[in-house]
């Protein structure tokens, strides 16, 4: 399960407002599908044009779960824009993930 | 030690072990860590939990031919190979030799928002990847509980507990989980609810500004273990366990004789000397010779090609080798030579239990025929006096196991009674008092038997004097006054 979705076709360099999202899975499970269901569907809401969703699975890339400190999983990444943000779960909670990628105001 | 070696046999033959190569610590449980299984090693912060677990991987590596992986949830890579380079041990080549792998575990609760549902995977991932890349036989994970300060999902975390530990046992390898104690219960989150097979207790304590370590096995199923609590050291060259308990009653008697060093006393003493592999105690009070006789054996152990350990807790050694030469004895013949060795150190520097780890640590290594304590008194000072018979007597006995012929001086005040101050007369086989005694306006000292166990000694009371040339014995005396 890797996969590569670019929704940035004019945005070709880093700084452009493009956000650079990688999910995390160890295989095809029905947790990690519903994660990239729920990230998609996110992404096109609020982010519509200017995402890339790159899947790292690490049952094919294992060296990357130490590489990029992932514990748990399904994780999702925020690497751009910074800083770093990380998400895990299902991605099922909207509001949180939307807190999360500072999207939304965090509230107290 | 006898009583280990009882363990050993009662160990079912069908539970194999693996040997941690920590010094002590496989006499204590009989031969290793339940191999294949995850152990629980505990105790409050600084108790040496994590220097355990990494020496158990760097003897695995070195030792054993079984490479090891270590999660470190606390310590980067960096800081963890720092703070066991003290201990001589250089992670950084073992990891460039595929001997070892280190993996920082990073997680922070600040920086991670959950949600909805998961799993650990990514840490079975990454603990899996190691083990198989090196072929890993150890695996530590120090400190696990970490986990459950950095993440929310309790429910989550439990689950996933039991399947690390089941997965971790399907993969063969044998496992210390590190975990703090806080106040009652063992483990902060319980970590001992998913690891049942061994659990080690760590504990440091200070007591009046001297520091303790001790250890204690309190579970390991399937196994006989030693459940005393045992003094350990955390050394240059890593953590040493002292497998002594005060059960060894089953040392080798000897009949074989060693002279005293003085000819004089050897006669008291039916003509040659002390009974080999026997312990002995010369009380008396101030400046009477007792370091003196001391030395005399020392150097007479040297000059029979014997090695001799001294533990010296008045004087240093350059001070020790000058008084004594004041009265014609040579010590620095022995120490040239490698047989005499002379360990100076402030007795209320350590506690007790430190002072007997470390003395046991250097017989072990010096392995000498010989050993003398001068003087046991000072012992006093650093614990009660129940504490310090206690320590005395499993020391006695670890000498006795190896077959070592021990001399201990003993200070007493003068007016107290032939009684020891510490009450250890039951341990001692031949004991000699020096007593100062005044006659006609001249200070002098007198030398007795007391008692000497499995032979015929002198009931005299002997005129004993130091001079620049030796000791110089009179005849039996009927003075012996002023006592």
């Amino acid at each position: 399960m890797t996969e590569s979705i670019n929704n940035a076709p004019g945005a070709a360099a880093a700084g452009d407002g493009v956000w650079e999202l990688r999910l995390y899975v160890a295989g095809h499970t029905a947790r990690s599908v519903a994660a990239l269901a729920n990230l998609k569907k996110l992404c096109e809401e609020h982010l519509a044009g200017k995402y890339r969703i790159e899947v790292i699975d690490l049952l094919v890339n294992p060296q990357l779960a130490a590489d990029d400190q992932i514990v748990a999983i399904p994780t999702l990444v925020r690497t751009l824009p910074e800083p770093l943000r990380k998400i895990i779960g299902d991605l099922s909670d909207t509001e949180r993930v939307l807190v999360g990628l500072q999207l939304r105001p965090r509230t107290k | 030690m006898i009583a280990v070696e009882t363990n050993r046999d009662h160990t079912p033959a069908g539970l194999p072990k693996c040997p941690t190569g920590i010094q002590g610590l496989d006499e204590v449980t009989g031969g290793g860590l339940p191999r294949g299984r995850p152990t629980l090693v505990c105790g409050g912060p600084g108790c040496g939990k994590t220097l355990l677990a990494v020496e158990f991987l760097v003897r695995g590596a070195t030792r054993y031919d079984e490479p090891g992986v270590i999660m470190a949830f606390e310590e980067t890579a960096a800081e963890l190979a720092a703070n066991v380079r003290s201990l001589g041990f250089d992670l950084d080549e073992l990891v460039a030799r595929k001997k070892l792998a280190l993996d920082y575990v990073y997680v922070e609760k600040s920086e991670i928002d959950e949600t909805g549902e998961y799993d650990l995977e990514g840490l079975f991932v990454r603990l899996g990847h190691a083990i198989d890349t090196l072929g890993a036989k150890r695996v530590v994970l120090d400190t696990l509980e970490v986990l459950f300060s950095g993440l929310e999902n309790m429910a989550v975390l439990r689950a996933e507990m039991r399947r690390l530990f089941r997965w971790l046992k399907s993969k063969g390898v044998t496992v210390i989980i590190t975990g703090e104690r806080d106040g009652g219960t063992l483990t902060r989150h319980g970590l001992e609810e998913y690891v049942s097979d061994c659990v080690i207790v760590l504990d440091h304590r200070v007591d009046q500004q001297v520091s303790t370590r001790r250890m204690r096995v309190v579970k390991y199923r399937g196994s006989a273990h030693d459940t005393n609590e045992f003094p350990f050291l955390i050394h240059d060259t890593g953590l040493s366990v002292v497998p002594i308990t005060s059960a060894g009653m089953d040392h080798p008697a000897s009949t074989e004789r060693v002279p005293t060093g003085v000819p004089a006393l050897d006669g008291m003493l039916g003509g040659k000397g002390y009974m080999r592999g026997t312990s002995i105690l010369i009380s008396g009070t101030a400046g009477t010779g007792k370091t003196s006789l001391a030395g005399y054996f020392a150097a007479a152990a040297a000059a029979r090609g014997e090695r001799c350990l001294y533990f010296s807790f008045e004087e240093a050694e350059g001070q020790l080798v000058r008084n004594l030469r004041s009265i014609g004895l040579d010590l620095q013949h022995g120490i040239d030579a490698g047989l005499l060795r002379v360990h100076s150190t402030r007795p209320t520097r350590y506690g007790l239990e430190m002072h007997l780890a470390t003395m046991h640590k250097l017989v072990s290594d010096f392995d000498p025929r010989v050993v003398v304590i001068d003087p046991i008194s000072n012992f006093i000072a650093t614990g009660t006096t129940s504490e310090a018979g206690a320590m005395l007597v499993r020391l006695v006995d670890f000498l006795k196991t190896r077959g070592v012929t021990s001399l201990f001086t003993n200070l007493m005040h003068s007016g107290s009674t032939v009684e020891t101050d510490i009450g250890i007369s039951s341990i001692i086989d031949t004991w000699l008092m020096l007593r100062d005694t005044e006659s006609g306006g001249e200070r002098g000292g007198v030398l007795s038997v007391l008692k000497s166990r499995g032979m015929a000694h002198s009931r005299e009371v002997r005129p004993f004097r130091l001079t620049d040339h030796g000791v110089e014995m009179g005849g039996a005396t009927t003075k012996g006054g002023g006592t």
